[in-house]
């Protein structure tokens, strides 16, 4: 009897107590995933819990910089064919074997059908196994983004895929639900345990991960949306929850002042301006009839001389905020700290510039802004508006939801708009192609450089780093000195988390939990 | 009775088919779903694409029959934003919208009539004033205010009750539960009290109104004369009486519980109908929120068709007048 007590006693306290040391890391953001199926929505909180649960060729690590995941080299046999040794040893968490069929289904699947990252990779021709677990990708022309673009692809098992009837990506546009947008399988160092979209979805360590599991200690992540601001920084100071990424700016002094909590900042991969449609001959909202002020080079650098930023920071921000000299931001190819400096904020120099370009009593303007869309974007319009009425110009405010706001601008119907743009590939190409090539889809203020299309052309084409980089240069010499956006600032993301809790920050705002601590 | 009874349907029917377009009218007035669905990079052939998908490019009245033939069949469509039938959707989230509804109130109930009943007797004591200007409180803060007011002080203060969520749930069918665990039940305290105060304010003061009322009848003045203990007759004869409005009242405002649910939802993520509103509105995910309004319309059209019926049974002028007018 004693015996047997004894004897069972370290088991019985084992089965006791392990659920206990668990780890758990509950994880809060304001919306969830839109689907599990990683090829079907190119979108931020969709890609932040694929990223746990599935991995790619290479991926960006903490500091943003490309480093081998799924592929353990690659090299280039000439300017448009890449050859992926595949990383040896890695099974998916179901114990099957990743093999280089997975990678070229996965590739095929992100190519095809309702995929929704085809933009991303479509100068792929083809991909093929071949041998020693190699894989080659052809690319139509040589393409220097290649790596950039591969990071946004997740792997997925083609057994996996084909047995539960998902070799073909979700089309999320005609509303179709598959298995494979309910549940999750892949290599990464989380496997997803619970779903239950828009209330609760639990994450489990993946114990067969390849990686070194000693980078993280969860055991147990929860990802709780919590759609309320207040709510959401109530549940963070309650201890209900241990991390948000999206910690509103008002609230970060009050976490910052609880003892047990602290918050951390970084300059997000967010740029704000301000668009001038500069091609149209007559604004729609000016009372300057039959010409346009905007298409004056003097009228631009008026209205930049007296966008006060550094008060929109400490008024409107909080002080979360870095003003901007240019449209996209660090870390970006093409981005340099002397392009990003502002010209010096000075309304006598607009007023100035405003006479020299015939307008000494400035003119009217519509501006529209989103209202949901940015930090404070209505609260930065109004600050503007201010700002420009100093100078002359008297701006009438239009602020809308963003699902009004932007249909207006793709509909071409804005003079003056505010928008953000964010570089998912690191390069400055991706700024380019959609907001200053003369047929970009994006482009609504009507830039138009020859010079500048055909660099843009090059910047996809020429393989030689140094010369591509001097195209880029070029390019942002000729944006910089003709002004067809007015930065405002790069957005500053802050998370918040408990005091023992560290999950490194990253500008994109996508956390990667291995490498996450509970201390 | 036949003609006030179809009388009754028709006026109903015809108030269904206004809610219809105004909600089917959302469709082609409130922004633009295909931005939200495809994000910012998509091109001008993808958008038109989806358009066409989902059948914004068919004549307005073809779109309008569509919609009104589908949701009479209880068929909203497949939500923007989810990608799963809006029936579907509903019927999952209906659960805990209806247990937060009933145990809001359930506490309005209670509460309310104990402390209308109370105040309504001792009407000048200390008491009684604290309690009416504390219910004043009720009805003059935003329920936003006194959710965020609440999750202060018991979950970031006190840290006794949880600030968000429902806690652990179980299913039955299709039916999830929050009234079986004790996460769960912990987890209603805060919204349910939060959504019953208004409620429950205007059942003190409509309980005490009309116990101030007929405690001056001649009834109880008779009953006190017989010597009939002061508590039968305040419990037993007044307050039988003193109900009636108050269960007319309570009646109709079950709907306005279940209107008012968006708000006290959102502060507390609470994933009900109204949360899923919200989201549905930030989204423009119409489809869903034309379902709610239909919903929401249907549940008071019903709610006034049952009480216009059971006043034909109660209120015999109602009746007579009908009754002459066939005549």
């Amino acid at each position: 009897m004693n015996f047997s007590v004894k004897f069972l006693l370290p088991f019985l306290l084992v089965g006791i107590i392990s659920p206990a040391l668990a780890t758990t890391l509950k994880w809060s953001m304001p919306g969830d995933s839109l689907t599990l199926d990683p090829h079907a929505q190119n979108e931020g909180p969709t890609h932040m819990v694929s990223r746990q649960v599935y991995e790619s060729l290479v991926t960006r690590t903490v500091d943003m910089s490309i480093e081998a995941q799924l592929a353990t080299s690659w090299s280039t046999s000439d300017p448009e064919t890449w050859v992926f040794k595949i990383r040896d040893g890695v099974v998916f968490s179901d114990g099957s074997p990743l093999t280089t069929s997975d990678v070229v289904f996965s590739i095929n699947r992100a190519l095809s059908g309702a995929s929704d990252v085809i933009e991303l990779i479509d100068s792929i021709t083809s991909v093929k196994s071949t041998f020693n677990n190699q894989v080659e990708i052809k690319t139509e022309g040589p393409n220097p983004i290649l790596l950039n673009q591969l990071s946004q692809i997740f792997i997925m098992s083609e057994a996996w895929s084909k047995k539960n009837g998902c070799e073909q990506s979700q089309d999320y546009d005609a509303s179709q639900e598959t298995y494979c947008s309910i549940n999750a399988m892949g290599t990464g160092p989380f496997k997803i345990t619970l779903r239950e979209q828009n209330t609760r979805t639990v994450f489990e360590r993946n114990d067969k991960w390849w990686g070194d599991q000693s980078q993280h200690n969860i055991d147990r992540l929860e990802l709780l949306p919590i759609k309320n601001d207040a709510t959401r920084v109530a549940a963070l100071l309650s201890g209900d929850i241990d991390f948000t990424n999206f910690t509103p700016a008002q609230d970060i002094k009050r976490i910052n002042g609880s003892a047990l909590h602290k918050v951390a900042s970084t300059p997000q991969a967010r740029t704000i301006f301000f668009g001038m449609d500069q091609g149209i001959d007559e604004l729609r909202s000016s009372n300057i009839k039959g010409k346009n002020p905007l298409k004056d080079k003097r009228v631009r650098l008026a209205m930049y001389h007296a966008l006060n930023m550094d008060a929109i920071k400490d008024k409107v921000m909080r002080g979360l905020s870095e003003p901007a000299g240019m449209i996209t931001f660090p870390g970006v190819q093409g981005y340099t700290k002397e392009l990003d400096t502002r010209l010096p904020y000075d309304p006598n120099q607009s007023k100035k510039l405003l006479a020299e370009a015939g307008y000494p009593d400035g003119f009217e303007i519509t501006l529209d802004c989103p209202n949901n869309r940015y930090i404070n974007d209505e609260a930065i319009c109004v600050a503007t508006v201010g700002m420009l009425a100093k100078v002359g110009i008297k701006v009438n405010l239009d602020a809308q939801p963003k699902s009004i706001h932007f249909k207006d601008l793709q509909n071409g119907l804005s003079d003056f708009y505010m928008l953000g743009w964010g570089v998912p590939t690191f390069d400055s190409h991706y700024v380019y192609s959609f907001l200053l090539k003369s047929d970009g889809s994006w482009n609504k203020v009507g830039f138009k450089s020859d010079r500048v299309d055909e660099l843009v052309g090059t910047m996809l084409t020429e393989t030689n780093l140094d010369k591509r980089n001097a195209n880029i240069a070029e390019a942002w010499a000729i944006v910089q000195d003709n002004m067809p956006y007015l930065p405002l600032h790069h957005q500053v993301i802050s998370w918040a988390t408990k005091s023992n809790v560290d999950v490194p920050i990253r500008t994109n705002n996508e956390p990667l939990f291995r490498f996450a601590k509970v201390n | 009775m036949t003609n006030y009874f179809l009388k009754r349907l028709l006026q109903s029917v015809l108030v269904m088919l206004i809610v219809a377009f105004v909600s089917f009218s959302l469709f082609n007035f409130v922004g633009d779903p295909v931005h939200n669905m495809v994000g910012q990079e998509a091109s001008a052939e993808k958008r038109e694409e989806i358009r066409e998908k989902l059948g914004l490019n068919d004549p307005i009245y073809t779109q309008f029959f569509r919609f009104v033939s589908n949701a009479s069949k209880g068929e909203f469509g497949l939500s923007y934003q989810l990608r799963r039938p809006v029936s579907d959707l509903i019927t999952e989230r209906l659960p805990a919208t209806l247990e937060l509804v009933f145990v809001s109130a359930l506490i309005a109930i209670f509460v309310g009539v104990f402390f209308g009943v109370y105040t309504g007797i001792n009407r000048e004591g200390f008491t009684s004033n604290f309690i009416l200007i504390i219910s004043l409180f009720g009805v003059s803060l935003p329920t936003f205010v006194i959710g965020i007011l609440f999750i202060y002080l018991f979950s970031v203060i006190l840290g006794i009750l949880p600030s968000f969520g429902r806690g652990e749930v179980m299913h039955i069918g299709f039916w999830s539960t929050g009234f079986l665990t004790f996460s769960g039940l912990k987890a209603l305290i805060l919204p349910s009290v939060t959504l019953s105060l208004f409620q429950m304010t205007y059942i003190i003061r409509l309980v005490r109104a009309e116990m101030m009322e007929i405690l001056q009848t001649d009834y109880i003045k008779f009953a006190r004369a017989r010597g009939i203990n002061q508590n039968i007759i305040n419990y037993s004869h007044a307050l039988k009486n003193g109900l009636i409005p108050v269960i007319t009242i309570t009646g109709i405002n079950v709907g306005t519980l279940i209107a008012f649910s968006i708000i006290t939802e959102t502060v507390f993520q609470w994933p009900g109908m109204g949360l899923l509103f919200i989201n549905a509105v930030q989204f423009v995910d119409i489809p869903i929120m034309s379902a709610y309004l239909i919903m929401v319309a249907f549940i008071f059209v019903m709610i006034n068709f049952i009480v216009d019926i059971a006043y034909y049974f109660i209120d015999p002028r109602i009746r007579f007048k009908e009754e002459a007018m066939v005549e």
